[in-house]
This record gives C-alpha cells, sequence and structure tokens, in this order.
C-alpha cells in the first residue's frame, strides 16, 4: 500500500499529500489523475495528480473535504497508507509548444498547475498561472508556482490578495493585452462553474482552452460510463477521452446536473461518517 | 441396471418470493443423492458429443461416471485437468447451448445435467482441504494482464508448467468481470475468492491497481521488468449507449455501472460508501445475461417493477435459460418487441419514463436473427425511474492506445491466432473477450489456456536464457 511521505494542510479544509508511489510518479504527466479508495467498502474517488517527482518516486496530490471519503483522505497523515492508489488515468494535456499558455486554477484546482506549469516552462513557453480564491488565507500554491511560471496572476474575490475580482476578469483583460498578454491556450482546472465561466470569456475572442472535467466515476478505467460528458454534442468518457475537453465544446448544463446525481446519499454518508466518529469519540 | 429417467433431476432453488430480497445464492446445489442419481443418467458414450461441445474439452462422461460410482476426489481430478475454474463455470456456463446441447439423451428425454454436475463436484472439492502447492522450476518469467476469467486460467495453467506469472489488474480486486458483473445471487463471491486462494496457493502472484497501458506499458514488462512472455486478457469492459435522446439524464446507466457499484463497490451494503439509487421501476434495455443480472438486481435493491425492454422477442435473447426462468419467477416482467425511443425527463433532469415503440419481426438480418421492424404510431411511454442499458460492450482501449505495433480489427477487438492466441506482437498472446468481444467466462477459459500452452511452446523452444 502506499505510503504518505507528509502531509500539509492548505487551508482548514484543503490539504496536500506526498505519497510515495514510483511508478506512477515515472509514468504520470500533466492533466491525469489517479483512483483513491482509502477503506475496504470505500468509494474509487477520481483525484488529479498536481505532481510528481521521477526521481524521488513521489507523487503529490491536494485533496478538499467535499464528502464522506475525501473528509477520511484529509485525516490521513505522514506514515499512514492508503488502501488502493491506481494510476495514471487518462490522456494527458497536449499543448503545441512555443506559445503563451495560461492557467487558470480556481480552489485547490490550482494544485493540478504545479505539474502542467513545471512542464510547459521547461519546454520554453511561456506561461501564466491566474489562481483564485475567495480570500487571501484561501489561496492555496501561490509560492510554489512562482518559480515555475513566468507569471502568477493572483486574484481574490474580496481582494485580500491580489488583483481584486475573478479569474475571468483577470483573463479578460489579459486577453485585451493587459499584463503578461493574451495567452494562446487557457487551460482552466477548478469548480465546474469557474471552468464554464472561462470558457465563456474565451470563447468570444477565440482563444483555444482546455477544462479537467471531474465527473462522477466508479471504476476510472473505461468501465462504468458513469462518467460521460456532452462535448460537441457525443457522449465522451472523461477517464479515457478525456478528462480534459475543448471548453467550447462541453455541455456544461449536463455535466453539473449530473454531478449532482448523489447529492443525498453523499449527504447521507457524511451523516453516518459524522456518526461513526462520535462513536468511535467515545 | 439403474433406470434412466427420462427427466433432469431439478437443480433445488430458494423460493422466489424470498430470494427476490436478498443477495444469497439462488440455486442451492445436488444433494448427494441428486446427484447420483443425475450421474446415473448419463449413457457414457462412445462417441461422446457433450465434449466437443465444452469449449475446455472437459472429459464429461468419465467425471460424471466417477460421481456415480462415489469417487469424488478422482471427477474432481478430473473436472479441474481440463476446467481450472469449475466452480464458476458450473455455475455461469450456457450448458444448454453447449456441453447439453448435443447430448445423446436429447434425442428423446432431457439432457444429462452436466453443469449441474459440474458444480456438484466443483462445490464438494471447496469442502476438501485445497491439493495445489507452488512449483516454480522455469526461470522465463510471464506477466498476464486483467484477472479476468481468461488471465485466471492462463496464470494457473502456466504457474501448473513451472512459470513464474505475475497477474496485473486494474482494479483494486481480482476477478474481472466475475467480480464486477455477476451477482453474488449468481456467483457469490466467496467462490471466486477461493479459486483465486488457489492460484496463489500456486505461486501466481496478483498486483492489483496496476493499469497496464498506463501505469506501466507493455513494452515497459519485457524491457524494464524483465518478462519474457505477456498474456493480455483485459476484457471487453467498455459500456455502449443507444445514442437516444435523455440518455445523460440522471439516472440512466449502463449495466456496468450499475452492477460495478453494487457488485465490486458493495452498493448493497448499508456500510459501504458507494451510492446506488434504485427507483420504483427499472427498464433494462438488453436481453442477455447482464441485462438478466440487471434487472434481477434492481429488485434486489428494492424496486418494486423491474422489467427487460427488448426491440426483439423472447427467442431471439441471448440470455442462458435458467436466468431468463429465474427472472419470469422473481416477477421480472417482459416487454419483447419493444425498442425505446427516447428516455423522458421528470423536468428536473430526472428520468421519469421510457418512451418506445412497438416492433414486428422481418427477415434475418446480419446477425441471422430476425429483424425487428418499427409498428407506425405505436409508441407509448413506459413509466419508471431508472433505465439501465444492457446493450453490450466493446474492448477496452486503454491498452491499445499506448501500445504500438498491436494490432486490432474494426471493431477494436485484439487480432490474434485462434488457436495461440498469438498477437502482432512478438512473444504477446491474448484471449477472452478483448479478443472475441463480448462472449461468455468459458470461451475465455479456453483461451487463457490454449495460450498458455501456446506460450510454454513458445518458451520451451528458446533456448535458455540461463
Amino acid at each position: 500500500m502506499p505510503r504518505i511521505i507528509e502531509t500539509r494542510q492548505l487551508t482548514p479544509v484543503t490539504k496536500l499529500f506526498r505519497i510515495e508511489a514510483p511508478l506512477i510518479a515515472a509514468s504520470a504527466r500533466p492533466g491525469q489523475f489517479v483512483m483513491l479508495r482509502v477503506r475496504e467498502g470505500g468509494e474509487r474517488i477520481p483525484i488529479t495528480i498536481a505532481d510528481y517527482d521521477r526521481e524521488a518516486g513521489a507523487l503529490t496530490i491536494v485533496v478538499q473535504e467535499v464528502g464522506a471519503t475525501t473528509k477520511r483522505v484529509c485525516a490521513l497523515e505522514a506514515g499512514d497508507e492508503i488502501l488502493d492508489v491506481a494510476g495514471p488515468l487518462g490522456g494527458h494535456i497536449e499543448i503545441a509548444p512555443g506559445g503563451h499558455v495560461c492557467g487558470v486554477g480556481g480552489g485547490f484546482g490550482s494544485a493540478a498547475l504545479l505539474c502542467l506549469m513545471r512542464a510547459f516552462t521547461a519546454r520554453g513557453d511561456k506561461t501564466t498561472a491566474i489562481l483564485g480564491a475567495r480570500s487571501k488565507d484561501l489561496l492555496i500554491l501561490a509560492d510554489e508556482l512562482r518559480p515555475l511560471c513566468t507569471n502568477v496572476e493572483v486574484c481574490t474575490d474580496d481582494g485580500s490578495a491580489g488583483f481584486k475580482g475573478f479569474v475571468t476578469q483577470r483573463l479578460a483583460q489579459m486577453i485585451d493585452g493587459d499584463g503578461p498578454g493574451r495567452p494562446d491556450h487557457v487551460v482552466a482546472i477548478g469548480p465546474m462553474a469557474m471552468m464554464r465561466a472561462v470558457a465563456e470569456t474565451t470563447r468570444g475572442p477565440g482563444v483555444k482552452t482546455l477544462v479537467s472535467m471531474d465527473p462522477l466515476m466508479v471504476d476510472g478505467t473505461g468501465m462504468c460510463g458513469g462518467c460521460r460528458v456532452n462535448v460537441g454534442g457525443k457522449a465522451k468518457f472523461a477517464c479515457v477521452d478525456g478528462p480534459c475537453f475543448d471548453a467550447h465544446e462541453v455541455d456544461f448544463d449536463v455535466a453539473m446536473r449530473r454531478n449532482k446525481a448523489y447529492v443525498k446519499e453523499e449527504k447521507k454518508a457524511l451523516d453516518r461518517l459524522a456518526c461513526m466518529e462520535i462513536r468511535e469519540a467515545r | 441396471m439403474p433406470v434412466k429417467r427420462a427427466e433432469k433431476t431439478t437443480m433445488p432453488v430458494r423460493e422466489p418470493v424470498t430470494r427476490a430480497h436478498d443477495f444469497m445464492e439462488v440455486n442451492e446445489g445436488y444433494t448427494v443423492s441428486q446427484a447420483g442419481f443425475e450421474a446415473e443418467r448419463c449413457l457414457r458414450c462412445q462417441d461422446p458429443v457433450c465434449v466437443g461441445g465444452c469449449p475446455v474439452n472437459v472429459p464429461i462422461p468419465e467425471f460424471i461416471h466417477a460421481v456415480a460410482t462415489g469417487d469424488m476426489a478422482a471427477a474432481a481430478k478430473m473436472l479441474r485437468s481440463a476446467n481450472p475454474l469449475p466452480a464458476i463455470c458450473g455455475r455461469v456456463c450456457p450448458q444448454e447451448s453447449q456441453c447439453e446441447a448435443d447430448c445423446s439423451m436429447t434425442l428423446r428425454f432431457d439432457p444429462v445435467a452436466i453443469g449441474h454436475l459440474e458444480r456438484y463436484v466443483a462445490d464438494w472439492e471447496r469442502t476438501q482441504p485445497p491439493n495445489v502447492e507452488a512449483k516454480i522450476t522455469r526461470q522465463e518469467k510471464v506477466a498476464v494482464i486483467g484477472a479476468g476469467p481468461s488471465g485466471l486460467v492462463c496464470a494457473g495453467e502456466l504457474a501448473r508448467q513451472g512459470y513464474p506469472v505475475t497477474i496485473y489488474e486494474a482494479l483494486h480486486a481480482p476477478g474481472g468481470v466475475l467480480r464486477y458483473g455477476i451477482p453474488e445471487f449468481r456467483l457469490p463471491k466467496a467462490i471466486l475468492d477461493w479459486e483465486i486462494g488457489l492460484l496463489k496457493a500456486m505461486g501466481v502472484e496478483i498486483v492489483c491497481n496496476v493499469i497496464i497501458g498506463k501505469t506501466l506499458t507493455l513494452d515497459d514488462l519485457f524491457n524494464r521488468m524483465g518478462y519474457a512472455a505477456v498474456f493480455i486478457g483485459t476484457g471487453a469492459g467498455l459500456p455502449q449507449f443507444l445514442g437516444i435522446p435523455g440518455e445523460n439524464l440522471n439516472g440512466v446507466m449502463s449495466a456496468n455501472e450499475f452492477l460495478t457499484r453494487i457488485n465490486l463497490m458493495r452498493g448493497y451494503d448499508p456500510e459501504a460508501d458507494t451510492p446506488v439509487r434504485v427507483g420504483r421501476r427499472v427498464a433494462v434495455i438488453g436481453a442477455g445475461n447482464t441485462a438478466m443480472d440487471a434487472v434481477r438486481t434492481s429488485l434486489r435493491m428494492g424496486a418494486e417493477e423491474a422489467m427487460i425492454v427488448y426491440r426483439r422477442s423472447d427467442k431471439e435473447m441471448s440470455a442462458r435459460v435458467e436466468e431468463y426462468h429465474h427472472a419470469i419467477e422473481e416477477g421480472v416482467k417482459f416487454h419483447w418487441l419493444t425498442n425505446p425511443l427516447e428516455v423522458i425527463d421528470d423536468g428536473s433532469g430526472w428520468v421519469s419514463g421510457l418512451k418506445c415503440q412497438k416492433m414486428k419481426l422481418g427477415e434475418p438480418d446480419a446477425s441471422g436473427r430476425a429483424r425487428p421492424i418499427p409498428i407506425e404510431g405505436s409508441e407509448f411511454v413506459l413509466p419508471v425511474e431508472n433505465v439501465v442499458l444492457a446493450i453490450g460492450t466493446t474492448p477496452n482501449p486503454l491498452l491499445t492506445r499506448t501500445t504500438a505495433g498491436l494490432n486490432t480489427n474494426k471493431k477494436g477487438c485484439l487480432v490474434a491466432d485462434e488457436q495461440t492466441g498469438l498477437t502482432s506482437k512478438s512473444l504477446v498472446f491474448a484471449g477472452g473477450d478483448a479478443v472475441t468481444g463480448a462472449a461468455t467466462v468459458i470461451l475465455a477459459a479456453g483461451a487463457g489456456k490454449r495460450a498458455a500452452h501456446a506460450i510454454h511452446e513458445a518458451l520451451a523452444s528458446a533456448p535458455a536464457s540461463s
């Protein structure tokens, strides 16, 4: 079982894990994900790969507590083992070299920009990371990203750090030539609503945009079809055909509705977990 | 001379009213006397046609004779020598279209219940201490990709020949379709675990959570890991969809998703985390074994009404007769000659019904089955909360997309020699659904076995590496 090398609490609900996973670290590419399971009877959940260190055989992931399973993951500490980690799954992000690549990270989605920005910067692309959060203390990994990008643009809703406003507002300014200038490619990773807003921002000006979809998945290997996303009017499996798709082709309405299919059950699972915790505490 | 009874000894089953609401096995298995009676029905033909009907050529009259004489150890040994998964095949094989189809008894009577006897012998074997040991005598390591029926059998056969074998499985538990697809009430997981335990005792190593084609490439297995040969048994796990309007509504899923949530992820267990939502009425589209599994599972998950929707008639359905009968007994409804046109939205993005059209049968089509023709003006709506699609699966492209030189046909199936399983890549063999497209457990097992022999021949004829 893969052992956790170190953890870091990034925000009260977001935690970074460095995991011993030499095989995955050796073959991972930006944009891919892993499937995780933390207990017998537990769910398999997809988590985007934040970073990898081939030499150290380490994989970095960032997990945000949203449901019972992610809560269980976030309770783990360095030295603990994770029951199952499988990957890397999905296709990696491919962008023609030589342009200006702008990675837009919303919330814990910023984590996935680590390996992405490093890879594109290393091959000589101009790179900009736009990081968004509600306020300064919810902003993650800005310091880690600075050495990996040509520019880092920070946006907070309340203006407590960087640009006051949404990532899409800053992105629109850039497209108009402000700051680091118009990007040739945009990659948006974060909450569905943010990715959709980015898609709408870049659609008019015609900036090529990829979004990293995170639909519900069971196996993550192409078997269940639960992760199907409507792309250009066709059903695509995020796990094998994605997870990154052309933002201007994705039907976000359907994707957002499908992601809410099990909200009731997820709430129940959280309640059950809370009960179990109380029982254990006694 | 004992009297040959005209009728098959009936398999004892649990009461439909009880069993349709739990996941315990439906068939209870023969008693000693039932097995004895049934074994006596075998004519022990000089030229046993049943053996030719079996994809792995089990010595049927011989093992049945051993049952009749009470020599269970001999029966078990004979059975296992030909079929490495007897307890599984005795439960899930479509015997009526294989060994039992041509049984000489069928000229006038029911065929001998070969499948039920196979199960009886295999179940007896499970009550005995396992009679296997690890004897690794060969240097050359062999990798098997996928721990489904073909991979398990191939690995077992190779281990028997003395090869060190490692099976790489993408999911967190081995078994393939035997674990994620076939439900507990038809194939208890304890039986699968027992069979896998035997393989491990024979020295087979199983590594889960490794996706060949992703975690490691096929070439890595040779170059970095030092394997001398590879067997691909990655199955046909990619579900097909109809492409009808409303297919992306919440409450529509593939049978693979539905069954995986329940079987592999234990969705029936209130302590498990993977959610499954089963509405009051469930429509399952298709009429194969997977469709029967899904529709009967719906009942067990609490559906009040579970129905099959199929565009052809019962004559064309591909499910085993036994599953069909069990489904009828359990109260499953059947809408034959009914073609789904559209899934209806309840207004909030969930399913409220399935719009269908009645069909009639015409001339045979390319598959040899009567072509269904729509009847104009016959559209109607079935009120349902779930639609489960069991209309077939295609091979998983994960491995082939990342492997150069591995040829596939138009359907995405691996191109492999029918006898040896050799693919377009040297020392890479393949078998099972990855080659044939979705088929049966026993065909996959047979292919795994043949490939194991071909691998042995290829490696044994090559100059020793050490």
